[in-house]
């Protein structure tokens, strides 16, 4: 029901999130943003179990900001990508496994734009282009298709645009809306809400 | 509350107890936000043992009034409106319909009894009375305590 999307450009990286909080089959918010702001330059999205992903989301937000009290600096995207996996491994196999799937997208200064795909399984994959939920089903081959690696800021919306507009089409549910934004050299910008101008 | 009696019962008066040792350590009263946050937390650390709860916690604080939905699964979500329990459905199909942001205070009254009863009516497990509380900026008021069958009974009789 809930559908994350990330597509990383060669100097940013833009995800999006769909705005839906349901509970069975009532939409209980229209407005709820899925993106946790890990640090400056990273975002966490994340979705899954009601309560874990919150919970989840949280824990590892406050240990990123942590280590920066701890130690003076920020983690890097792939540290931080690469901790929350660990997290993740570590309570799999325990009583209370938390069913989350993530994407983490970022902006290193040594290594640029990351966009990194993970499950509820604990797998972690570094990818150009990534997408959770059900809606990734319709998407994922609109991302092969079109996708290059220099695609420019405005490309990679029209881009996720065209996969926003494929949902509208074919998705059964409905997902009015989605929270946008874009990370580069200068951090997190929240884009305009989309859709706008979308028929 | 809605769910299980006994959590709703047990928790919420562990959360008062929370909130009045708050009130005492910090001499302002807790915000609506933390609270939530409390009750929220104490039900994730019960998660996968089988507690049955959903609540709404309402309140004023200095960032004006504010509602917080919480659940057993520690769902916590900010909103203008919400509904819980099992014929919470039809209380939202209700309720949505008849929203307007210009309603006054009278009318959302009758907004929110409809609501219940309406749900308690298509709901078998719904039912008994209304209780309806306003939560003002000095604090709540009881409103009214009406039976649904006597309110179902009423808004039937402005249909035929």
């Amino acid at each position: 029901m809930e559908y994350l999307i990330g597509i990383q450009g060669p100097d940013f990286v833009l995800v999006a999130a769909d705005n839906v909080a349901a509970s069975s089959i009532i939409q209980m918010k229209h407005d709820y943003d899925k993106m946790f702001k890990l640090s400056e330059k990273i975002l966490l999205l994340c979705v899954g179990e009601a309560g874990d992903t919150v919970q989840f989301a949280e824990y590892i937000q406050k240990n990123v900001q942590l280590y920066k009290m701890r130690n003076g600096y920020e983690l890097s995207p792939a540290a931080a990508a690469n901790f929350t996996r660990k997290n993740l491994a570590d309570y799999l196999r325990s009583r209370t496994p938390y069913h989350v799937n993530l994407l983490l997208a970022g902006y290193d200064e040594t290594d640029g734009p990351g966009l990194y795909y993970m499950d509820y399984l604990s797998a972690l994959a570094k990818a150009p282009f990534a997408a959770h939920g059900y809606g990734a089903f319709l998407t994922l081959s609109i991302l092969d298709r079109y996708y290059r690696p220099d695609l420019t800021r405005e490309e990679a919306v029209d881009l996720l645009k065209k996969c926003l507009e494929e949902l509208n089409k074919r998705f059964i549910l409905n997902l009015p809306s989605f929270t946008v934004r874009l990370i580069d050299k200068d951090g997190i910008h929240d884009m305009e809400k989309l859709p706008v101008g979308r028929k | 509350m809605s769910g299980s009696a006994a959590d709703c019962q047990y928790w919420e008066r562990l959360l008062a107890k929370e909130c009045r040792l708050y009130k005492l350590r910090n001499k302002q009263r807790i915000s609506v936000s933390a609270a939530s946050k409390l009750l929220s937390n104490m039900m994730l650390g019960y998660r996968g043992m089988g507690l049955s709860m959903g609540s709404m916690i309402c309140g004023w604080d200095k960032q004006g009034p504010g509602l917080y939905y919480v659940d057993d699964n520690g769902t916590r979500l900010s909103g203008r409106m919400f509904s819980t329990g099992c014929g919470n459905s039809y209380a939202y199909g209700v309720v949505d319909s008849g929203y307007r942001e210009d309603m006054t205070v009278e009318e959302a009254y009758e907004l929110g009894r409809r609501g219940i009863a309406h749900a308690t009516h298509r709901d078998a497990y719904s039912g008994g009375v209304v209780n309806l509380y306003h939560m003002q900026e000095d604090g709540w008021i009881k409103v009214c305590k009406e039976d649904v069958s006597e309110l179902i009974h009423r808004y039937k009789k402005g249909m035929f």
